[in-house]
């Protein structure tokens, strides 16, 4: 089976985000790594598309910053990657972001299973995942947590998914679009053969006229970031002699502050 | 009729409190524009259910019993969201930020090419237009956002905004409607359901307790055969120390990454960037260094006390209290200070 998985670079966990002078959001020296969620999507698709004798494709749509996250899931071991890229996209705007990543899976043709990771770390959302499946007319499967088995012959896939209250299984036909949860898979480092794939790699960029697609219209509006509110929290360190003394001195505190 | 429309979340006849909070909101705006306040109410129990939404704030209430929406599957529920969005052409309409719900509206928002706003923590009406503030790369900074189409979409996070004061004398028109989908026309089955007793949800917890790899420091030997005598004395820790000061506190169970890597307790717990982002009333942080992953979790809690065998961990930074000892030491004399403090 073909199945397609989405990427994008993120800022390195690690790093320190902030809104500079100019109101842009900037992590300074730090660097872009995959986004943390599609590890496990990047490597379940290619451990699905070896199960099923098929090959995976990894998208990203966005600027060039995103090959970064495309030559590393090369080097994972995905088969082909696109990126999609447009000056008339605008990449915080989910409608026109799956407008376009639902044209580039119908480009392909004959993907019969898109894998996302849960979210994307940097715009803080899932709903472009859920928006694609949609604009696909695909059955969503989403916070997937095993797939339990992929029934070619009938087009079927059957799921294990987390809900708030438990566990739910699922069967539901193909195509279909699943967001896969931390945990679903041990993510594979790349390899040196597929660094060196990787480094080769050219990887086309899809324009929107490339998609024969028409873009809706933004359906919102960036007023701007800013930064956190300084949080000023005085610290008081809770002395004693003993654990016992230290641990009722604290519960007078939390009494006094209501909060219990 | 321009409306706001809010979708209480009903799962097996439960619904999650959360729903309350958003109907809280929902009241607010649709008072400042004029308009009514409509909720939908889907699945088992939903007529009782409607009682509640009125009493909540809801002046109608659209219930659908149907067969097909008696256990939640997302095609059957976004049909008819859909219709009725179509319908009304609402200038609002709300949700909660659960799995059920983040799905939900993102495909309803699709299918009627309206803007969706998640994670959203504050509102600001200029007129008719939502100013909506919410975080973004894993809340290290804040995002301001509004729709510019006639219909909205939003998606609350959990004890943002205030549920109204439940007034049991209101009542609301209550509207039964049928469902858009036939079961044939459905293409995902539920074949089965295992639900996780007495599970504390964080993202609604008003007190949770967190351990991160401090936990591990546990003084207690593990019987023979142990595979792993360290992620047995983490967990054992979580059985024998964490988890007796939640259920004296009513509080939902937490990790940091580090704890939950090592396997010391699963990824359900998990708070900080690849986790859940919470905001309790009060934060417990017991052997957590405090790094900047599990800080963009846990930054919203309105009161942080952290425990840690090092004075010098950055979490004491963000903690209105703090204590510096062995966790193994101060979570069971704080669980019996508790005990005895609160009658328990």
């Amino acid at each position: 089976m073909h199945i397609v998985t989405f990427t994008r670079s993120t800022p390195d966990t690690t790093a320190k985000v902030e809104v500079n002078g100019k109101g842009e959001v900037s992590w300074g020296d730090a660097a872009t790594v995959v986004n943390p969620w599609d590890e496990y999507s990047l490597e379940e698709a290619i451990v699905q598309a070896k199960n099923t004798g098929g090959k995976a494709t990894v998208i990203a749509v966005g600027a060039e910053l995103h090959n970064e996250s495309l030559k590393h899931s090369i080097a994972m071991g995905l088969d082909a990657a696109v990126r999609v890229w447009d000056a008339g996209i605008d990449a915080t705007d989910s409608l026109q972001w799956s407008t376009a990543a639902a044209a580039a899976v119908q480009k392909l043709g004959d993907v019969g299973l898109v894998i996302f990771g849960k979210e994307s770390v940097d715009v803080g959302t899932d709903q472009h995942i859920y928006q694609t499946a949609r604009k696909l007319g695909w059955t969503m499967l989403g916070y997937v947590s095993k797939i339990l088995e992929i029934d070619e012959a009938n087009k079927t896939i059957k799921v294990e998914k987390m809900l708030e209250g438990g566990k739910q299984v699922l069967t539901a036909t193909l195509p279909a679009v699943i967001s896969v949860m931390k945990g679903i898979n041990e993510p594979r480092y790349p390899s040196f053969i597929g660094i060196r794939k990787a480094s080769k790699a050219e990887i086309p960029v899809w324009s929107v006229a490339d998609l024969n697609v028409v873009l809706p219209a933004k359906s919102t509006e960036l007023a701007g970031y800013s930064n956190l509110p300084a949080q000023e929290v005085i610290t008081e360190m809770i002395d004693g002699a003993s654990a016992q003394e230290k641990a009722e001195k604290l519960v007078e505190k939390l009494l006094e502050a209501k909060v219990l | 009729m321009s409306r706001v429309i809010v979708f209480v979340e009903n799962f097996d006849g439960q619904v999650n409190p959360t729903s309350w909070e958003a109907l809280g909101l929902g009241s607010t705006l649709a008072k400042q524009w004029g308009v009514p306040l409509t909720a939908l109410v889907f699945g088992k129990n939903a007529t009782a259910i409607a009682e509640d939404a009125a009493q909540y704030g809801a002046d109608h209430v659209v219930v659908c019993e149907d067969a097909t929406l008696a256990t939640y599957r997302l095609e059957p529920y976004a049909a008819l969201i859909a219709k009725l969005v179509k319908d009304h052409a609402p200038k609002l309409v709300l949700g909660v930020g659960t799995s059920m719900g983040r799905e939900l509206l993102a495909t309803v928002a699709a299918e009627t090419e309206s803007g969706l706003m998640t994670e959203v923590s504050d509102v600001v009406a200029e007129g008719d237009k939502l100013v909506i503030t919410r975080p973004a790369y894993s809340g290290k900074v804040l995002m301001k956002v509004s729709a510019t189409t006639a219909t909205a979409f939003l998606v609350i996070r959990a004890r943002a905004f205030k549920p109204n004061e439940k007034d049991t004398s209101r009542k609301a028109d209550v509207a039964a409607v049928g469902a858009v989908l036939a079961e044939g026309d459905i293409t995902t089955k539920v074949e089965s359901f295992t639900p996780e007793a007495n599970k504390v949800n964080l993202s609604d917890a008003g007190i949770i307790v967190s351990a991160g790899r401090g936990i591990a420091n546990n003084p207690a030997n593990p019987p023979a055969g142990v595979a792993d005598a360290t992620v047995w004395k983490a967990q054992n820790g979580f059985e024998t120390i964490v988890q007796p000061l939640a259920d004296v506190l009513g509080a939902a169970v937490g990790a940091s990454r580090a704890a939950v890597d090592a396997g010391y307790i699963s990824y359900d717990h998990q708070v900080g960037q690849t986790g859940k982002s919470v905001n309790p009333d009060l934060y417990i942080a017991a052997g957590i260094s405090g790094a900047i992953q599990h800080q963009a979790g846990m930054r919203n809690s309105k009161m942080i006390v952290a425990i840690n065998k090092d004075g010098d961990a950055p979490i004491f930074k963000m903690a209105r209290y703090g204590v510096v000892g062995d966790l193994y030491e101060i979570l069971p004399a704080l669980t019996e200070a508790l005990k005895k403090k609160l009658g328990k």
